[in-house]
């Protein structure tokens, strides 16, 4: 209750000092729009129908390179972790691609799919797909050798036996670190990719600054806030359910 | 009786180094109870390892007879340490080995579950493991095994880690899932006090390669009474052979 109360208080302070900045000629209300003038803003972007259409592309986006992106990282994740020549076979191909930054791959998805829905799902599914690779990788190597026995003892033996009694339970709490370290990349991954002209809320954000309607702007950073929150929390009630079992 | 187990030569090695056991030759009746003993890092968890399957033998043969029959495995080893499946409950934990037996979900569940009552934890069913006492864990791990209706059933030191009233209360538990089941029995301890109260062999490993030692038959009526004057000499019989095996062995 304190903690609560503390918290709303802070909230309350920031916005206020924010209100006050630009009211009281600290700075020109270019630089900073006072939050006063953000609803009036919001509504107008929601009349013109701006906010509800590049809300969904931009959810479009989200959900395909999400789901791609933690997909295909897990997949590999795990099935580098099982088979010790997949690892090594890899192991400088991920040296070599883990540090290039999602953004240097813009080039190449515009050449590759042009100013496109795949070219910024592309982006995405880079954004998030080693966040996804590692933390797979390190939750299937941590399993417990003594469980991966039990299974050699009842008679499941075979890899893909082991992979769903034993690795994927196993490891589930690791990956799903992973997935909601993810799910927050991927929202920046996706104004990131829309920055260049896919439809979108990173596209509305790149036309509202250039017009430097700066409380447009800031109407799409709180969407994006708000947007991540939700679907934060939403992965927070998937995961404890996932994992009831831990005490 | 018959013959469950035949083995024969038997020879445990790790990589290339010198085995650790060798020449071990021993047959186990079915439905007997024997006990393993002997120094620490004789080799006896890795006899059971090697029984279970889980390792390789260097040399030598295991012969079991057995079929393999829908619902049944002919090998089930209780460990150590629980090991259970945090994920799973506790009846999912205990249907595991049952899993790829051919029997339907619906026949591992009820057998699963009557092999929890058969252990006293029926109650027990939709816990999650973090739940259960250290007791409770064992009781599962044994109730694991039990349920895939195996000939003959490895445990390695499976009370060694419990308070001595829990320990006791299990070692009763035991005698009578035995004598209920009439499953045939290996069990290695340290304990000798434990071996003697449960088997009616205990085997002596001792050496370098370790090989049996002793075989002492424990023909004490049952049930037994520790604080009695059979029960104390026949403790001290092995314990005796046992230290003698350890100082030739300080002398090599």
């Amino acid at each position: 209750m304190h903690r609560t109360l503390l918290a709303a208080l802070g909230l309350i302070a920031f916005v206020l000092l924010w209100e006050a900045a630009p009211r009281f000629g600290f700075v020109s209300p270019l630089f900073v729009p006072p939050p006063s003038g953000l609803p009036s803003a919001f509504l107008r972007e929601i009349q013109a129908g701006y906010w509800v259409s590049a809300v969904l592309a931009s959810l479009r986006h989200y959900a395909l390179g999400l789901a791609l992106g933690t997909g295909l990282g897990v997949a590999l994740g795990i099935a580098t972790a099982l088979y010790d020549g997949l690892d090594a076979a890899l192991s400088w191909v991920v040296r070599l691609l883990r540090p290039v930054p999602g953004l240097a791959w813009v080039p190449f998805a515009i050449v590759w799919f042009g100013i496109s829905e795949t070219a910024a799902t592309f982006i995405i599914i880079i954004g998030v797909f080693w966040i996804n690779f590692y933390a797979a990788y390190g939750a299937a190597k941590a399993v417990d050798k003594d469980l991966l026995e039990v299974a050699d003892a009842f008679g499941h033996r075979g890899t893909l036996a082991k992979l769903f009694k034993i690795v994927l339970p196993g490891s589930t709490a690791g990956i799903l670190a992973g997935a909601r370290t993810g799910l927050g990349q991927a929202w920046m991954a996706v104004v990131a990719a829309e920055l260049f002209g896919v439809p979108g809320l990173g596209q509305r954000m790149m036309q509202a600054s250039s017009l430097l309607a700066t409380e447009v702007v800031v109407v799409y950073m709180i969407t994006i806030a708000a947007l991540y929150g939700l679907t934060d929390a939403l992965f927070v009630q998937l995961r404890d359910r996932l994992l009831r079992w831990q005490r | 009786m018959a013959t469950l187990v035949d083995i024969k030569d038997l020879a445990i090695a790790y990589g290339k180094a010198p085995p650790v056991l060798a020449g071990f030759t021993a047959a186990l009746e079915r439905g007997s109870f024997t006990a393993v003993v002997g120094p620490s890092g004789v080799g006896k968890s890795t006899l059971l390892r090697v029984l279970s399957g889980l390792t390789a033998p260097a040399a030598g043969t295991v012969d079991m007879p057995m079929q393999p029959e829908k619902g049944r495995r002919p090998v089930a080893l209780v460990f150590q340490e629980a090991r259970l499946l945090p994920w799973r409950r506790v009846l999912e934990n205990v249907s595991f080995g049952l899993e790829g037996t051919g029997l339907s979900k619906v026949e591992r569940t009820a057998r699963a579950q009557e092999t929890l009552d058969l252990v006293g934890l029926g109650q027990m069913a939709g816990r999650w493991p973090h739940q259960l006492s250290g007791g409770q864990r064992q009781r599962i791990n044994l109730a694991r095994a039990l349920s895939v209706r195996p000939d003959l059933l490895l445990l390695d030191e499976p009370f060694s880690a419990l308070d001595a009233i829990t320990r006791q209360s299990l070692q009763d538990e035991l005698l009578r899932l035995w004598h209920e089941t009439r499953t045939t029995m290996l069990f290695v301890t340290h304990d000798l006090d434990e071996a003697v109260y449960l088997a009616d062999r205990v085997v002596l490993l001792g050496g370098k390669p370790a090989g049996i030692v002793r075989d002492f038959p424990v023909d004490l009526a049952r049930p037994r009474e520790r604080d009695t004057a059979n029960f104390s000499d026949a403790v001290r019989e092995i314990r005796a052979a046992l230290s003698e095996s350890v100082n030739d062995g300080a002398g090599i």
